[in-house]
């Protein structure tokens, strides 16, 4: 029989992990809608993210909650450049080539954050740092208990966002037709460079959530690859779905890791992702669309 | 101004457009099998593991440059292809069956990881790719007992009609004839309908579908080919490193393939060639000049794949055509002197097909 506290234990810890995986693969997502590119580099953007936060909270002994907000402003600022700089030049060239350009960027960024920061983990003092919050006999770490609460808020502020607010809703109309968005007298340049700003961002905050569980250093972008198991459960074009595909990822990730043999854990989320590819590539929460020639 | 004129249809099909580009290939091929027998053993070396990545190249190009997929994975296929090799060599089974076999065994590997994913757009091949390559990479340290796990394999030595392929320039002869094969092979598919078939998924995949052909078929028969040969790559790779270790099939080493593909030229075996001189002669490169570079940049541990990744950016956002493009608008310049102008080697505007159904 198994312990029901050990299971809870799992789900929330394996809830915890995915969260952050759905955090990444909502960039992924939000980029991918607009633009119809997948950015390779949103784990390193993420991992540069991190590297601001360190910089502002240790470094320059900011108070966390200001430091954290302001990493992620200059996160999103950054997202913003590389879209107007670097981005915008290959629209008009095939996918393959946006996917190689973003995965070069992101070696690019590795050597960057190397050379700025070093090659060593690093890590910061949070409010959650070794603390647990006892929930009628559940004990769970306040650092994984931050993971899911800031997800959820910002997720409402993001649905927010994109019904409520004019930006919003330009973003979304730029997102289903550019041509249409164009006539509307929408700036749908501008708006591309901010859905990236706004992926950064959100990269920004996964990357600061994270590092009270594990260290900041410079290849904790390859935890992108599980976020795009999460990204095509989710069906590769819902913010919702992406954020439940990571939180499964996640908690079966956290049970193979209790129940296979050592290296199956890192393997799962490729494992899912490849079932997922040839059981239902559509992705779960997909709806059924056909191509006008 | 030279200009080819084709007079015959046959002239449109054959492997060599002229008489002239005949003897330059027979003479580049004499200087190839003399060049063992001038150069020193270095050089030799290197040119063996130039070929070797030649003909992962030739692979990747008939995927990435002639039918616009991509494959993060196939550092993978090269594993597979080393590893069957080697554990196929080690039982006592000939080389020269255990090559073949290496190639046919990664295809089929390619063909069923192709057929579920290529369904759905090319980037979900990106995607798997990228998932296979790092579940494999597992299997190769864990499957202890078959491919000896983190403390690496020792690659018998391979005999070819008896002769021990010991030494460099056995690795050298041995990977050119096999790049000669697969040149030859790429060569015969891409005037073939397959290969016109490959060029219009490439173009458009739902123009493609509409003059009947069967994209997921054609697709997946080019990312089977594409991996079949890089596994064969994999097979002479092991003979080349001798001692095969996991950490070596990496993603690093995919980005290596796809950097020779995109460095060479999209769609040119040529620029399979140039790209894998490139990129071998890149470490090199950065090896001769490490110790002069300012402020230790040469000591840098991420030093070579962020160059990779720069040289992947550059080339992408300032020269989609590659080396080969540059030699083409070398040799027109040559070709058309005086007549030159600032307009010749303008790229068109591109427009991207928008993948999305709807």
């Amino acid at each position: 029989m198994e312990d029901a506290a050990r299971i809870l234990q799992l789900v929330v810890n394996g809830a915890a992990a995915g969260c952050i995986y759905g955090l990444i693969a909502l960039g992924f997502v939000l980029i991918y809608k607009a633009t119809e590119m997948v950015n390779f580099a949103q784990g390193d953007i993420m991992m540069l993210g991190g590297f601001v936060a360190f910089s502002l909270i240790a470094k320059f002994g900011m108070n966390y909650w200001v430091g954290a907000l302001l990493a992620i402003v200059i996160t999103a600022a950054f997202g913003y450049l590389l879209d107007a700089v670097v981005l915008r030049r290959v629209i008009g060239q095939p996918q393959f080539a946006v996917v190689m350009l973003t995965l070069g960027l992101g070696f690019i960024f590795r050597a960057g954050a190397g050379i700025t920061w070093g090659y060593d983990s690093v890590g910061f003092n949070t409010p959650f740092t070794n603390k647990t919050v006892n929930m009628g006999g559940l004990i769970v770490g306040a650092d994984n208990l931050s993971i899911i609460v800031g997800t959820l808020l910002l997720c409402v502020v993001l649905f927010i966002f994109f019904n409520k607010t004019r930006l919003g809703v330009a973003m979304q109309a730029a997102s289903q037709n550019q041509l249409a968005a164009y006539y509307m007298g929408i700036p749908v340049r501008r708006i591309f460079s901010l859905i990236w700003a706004i992926s950064a961002g959100v990269a920004c905050m996964a990357g600061i959530l994270l590092s009270p569980v594990s260290m900041i250093d410079v290849n904790m972008g390859s935890l992108a690859i599980k976020s795009f198991a999460a990204a095509v459960i989710g069906g590769f074009g819902s913010i919702p779905g992406s954020l439940i595909g990571g939180i499964l990822v996640g908690i079966v990730e956290q049970f193979a890791g209790y129940k296979l043999p050592a290296g199956f854990q890192e393997v799962t989320a490729n494992v899912v992702l490849l079932l997922m590819l040839i059981v239902r590539p559509q992705g779960l929460f997909a709806e059924r669309m056909g191509k006008r020639v | 101004m030279r200009h080819f004129f084709r007079t015959d249809y046959r002239q449109d099909l054959g492997l060599y457009k002229s008489n002239r580009e005949r003897f330059w290939y027979a003479l580049l091929l004499v200087l190839l099998i003399v060049a063992p027998m001038i150069l020193g053993e270095f050089y030799v070396g290197e040119l063996g593991g130039l070929f070797i990545f030649a003909v992962a190249g030739v692979g990747l190009m008939l995927l990435v440059g002639y039918t616009g997929l991509i494959s993060l994975g196939h550092a993978a296929f090269l594993g597979i292809g080393a590893y069957t090799n080697a554990v196929l060599l080690k039982q006592g089974v000939p080389f020269l069956i255990t090559l073949p076999i290496a190639g046919i065994f990664t295809g089929i590997c390619g063909a069923a990881i192709g057929r579920p994913t290529l369904r759905m757009s090319g980037l979900y091949l990106a995607i798997a790719t990228l998932a296979f390559g790092s579940i494999v990479g597992t299997i190769f340290q864990k499957w202890e007992h078959v491919t000896g796990g983190f403390d690496g394999f020792a690659v018998p030595t391979p005999y070819v009609f008896g002769i021990p392929l010991d030494n460099t320039t056995g690795i050298y002869y041995m990977s050119l004839v096999v790049l000669i094969f697969v040149m030859w092979i790429a060569a015969n598919l891409l005037r073939s309908p397959t290969g016109r078939a490959w060029v219009a998924i490439r173009d458009s995949e739902v123009s493609a579908q509409s003059m009947g052909i069967n994209l997921a078929r054609y697709k997946t028969m080019s990312f089977a080919i594409s991996a079949g040969m890089t596994g064969l790559a994999g097979a002479l790779f092991a003979h080349y490193v001798r001692f095969l270790a996991p950490d070596a099939f990496d993603v690093l080493l995919s980005v290596q393939f796809i950097t020779i593909v995109f460095v060479g030229g999209l769609g040119s075996l040529r620029g399979a060639i140039l790209g894998a001189a490139f990129v071998r002669l890149l470490p090199q490169g950065i090896a001769i000049v490490r110790d002069d570079l300012p402020f230790g940049i040469g000591r840098l541990p991420g030093l070579e794949p962020s160059l990779f990744g720069l040289v992947l950016v550059l080339v992408i956002l300032f020269q989609p055509a590659g080396l080969n493009g540059m030699w083409l608008k070398f040799k027109a310049w040559f070709q058309q002197y005086p007549f030159k102008r600032m307009v010749s080697g303008r790229r068109q505007k591109s427009y991207a097909k928008s993948e999305r159904l709807r």
